[in-house]
């Protein structure tokens, strides 16, 4: 487990607090950014890498993590949503105006502050950049507190990037090193071809003040992160987001257990050092 | 230690081989420069040379009709390009060209052939350390037909 201690919302974390879905941007075919804010009470202030239990009336309820900027302390939420199932279709669907059930924040936080003059190696791949989104933008917030700051994003193709007009700024930025890469060629793409391993092992780093944050799905994380070990960088110091089937999100129902923890109480986010064991076990 | 060791040793690459070694290959080597868009060699053209890029981006491409030139992977900082002088039929599989100024160590391939012909020992310890960059290259284009980022949909 990371050194970040799990929020518990002051709210009754059961009872869905209702949001009223009051902008929407399109990311990609399947991606959309939702802002909610709150239609009466509002929910404790989340910290970057929590989730939050998002419910369409009628349909259901899926954890997904929030994507905003943690320095914006109006009451609102960031979620961007994939649409896959039928409940993340229906969020991602969901017009403005529309209300949502919100339950949260949960989950442990990829814990920025305990970085402080360290070097921010962040690898993300697909739709795991939006967990990660909280990390670039609060780091670069407080910029003076990291020494590097480096981002790989790893695409299928260039048109499915989140968060595009933020990615080509920070990358006109000096203070943040930016390298994006996609897996299928694609014309008139003048970038980078190639797994997101590949530009982390052209990184060079000290593996003695670097911290690793990943997210993407589990292979990616286990390569990123066999990367970073063989660059003497420690398990400890690496941090992954892990998605297992969230439920009640306050450690009750079980359905997340993921070996010895439950994802939704002692995770989302976890030490290498702790998950990197688990993932290779199977059926766990 | 000449530069040119110096640089080789740098790349990692040819962290396996000897002082004396490093040595040999050195003296096979030049620093070259390539600007933006400056190819380096054709698909099915004779492979010869083999570059460890010090900077820039190089692209491996190849024709596809009606598609034009297609970049397949690209390569940088640290990155060995070129091992098909290594097996017959000494041809290039995909086209090389420079997609940013880079900077590369280029190694006379033909020279070193020679030397590993006529020393198993420094030819086993020299395609080793290919093989390492090659494995490498393989395990990131075998995560690539993962296709891990589609939608499930």
């Amino acid at each position: 487990m990371t050194g970040a201690e799990t929020t518990w919302p002051a709210t009754e974390p059961m009872l869905p607090v209702p949001y009223q879905v009051v902008g929407r941007a399109t990311e990609t075919h399947d991606c959309a950014t939702l802002r909610l804010e709150p239609a009466r009470d509002s929910l404790p202030p989340f910290q970057p890498g929590q989730f939050t239990m998002l419910a369409v009336p009628g349909v259901g309820e899926i954890a997904i993590s929030v994507s905003g900027d943690p320095a914006g302390q109006d009451g609102s939420l960031t979620h961007t949503i994939r649409a896959v199932g039928a409940v993340s279709t229906a969020l991602h669907n969901a017009p403005l105006g529309a209300l949502l059930g919100v339950r949260g924040p949960f989950g442990t936080t990829w814990d920025l502050a305990s970085a402080t003059s360290r070097d921010l190696v962040i690898v993300a791949g697909g739709v795991g950049l939006a967990p990660l989104r909280p990390v670039v933008l609060g780091a670069l917030a407080d910029r003076g507190s990291y020494h590097r700051v480096c981002l790989i994003a790893g695409a299928r193709t260039p048109a499915e990037f989140l968060f595009r007009g933020e990615l080509a700024a920070w990358s006109r930025r000096a203070d943040i090193e930016v390298e994006l890469t996609i897996d299928q060629p694609a014309t008139g793409w003048d970038g980078q071809v190639g797994f997101v391993t590949e530009p982390l092992a052209r990184l060079p780093v000290d593996p003695s003040r670097t911290t690793a944050f990943l997210c993407g799905p589990e292979p990616m994380m286990r390569f990123a992160a066999q990367v970073l070990l063989h660059k003497g960088i420690l398990a400890g110091d690496i941090r992954v987001s892990l998605e297992r089937n969230m439920q009640c999100g306050i450690g009750l129902c079980g359905h997340c257990q993921f070996g010895p923890i439950l994802v939704c109480r002692d995770g989302p986010v976890v030490s290498y050092a702790l998950a990197g064991p688990l993932l290779t076990v199977r059926e766990l | 230690m000449t530069e040119h060791s110096g640089q080789l040793a740098w790349s990692g690459i040819f962290a396996g081989l000897s002082a004396i070694e490093l040595e040999i290959v050195s003296a096979a080597a030049r620093p070259v420069r390539f600007g933006a868009g400056e190819r380096l060699f054709f698909e099915g053209g004779p492979a010869r040379g083999c570059w460890l890029i010090d900077d820039g981006c190089v692209a491996l491409d190849l024709l596809v009709p009606g598609r034009g030139q297609v970049v397949v992977q690209t390569l940088g900082r640290g990155d060995v390009l070129g091992w098909s002088w290594l097996l017959p039929p000494y041809q290039w599989h995909f086209g090389a060209v420079a997609l940013r100024p880079t900077t590369a160590t280029e190694l006379d391939t033909d020279k070193l052939r020679r030397l590993a012909d006529h020393d198993p020992r420094f030819g086993y310890t020299l395609t080793l350390s290919l093989f390492q960059a090659c494995a490498e290259r393989l395990q990131a284009t075998r995560a690539r037909l993962l296709d891990l980022y589609r939608s499930s949909l």
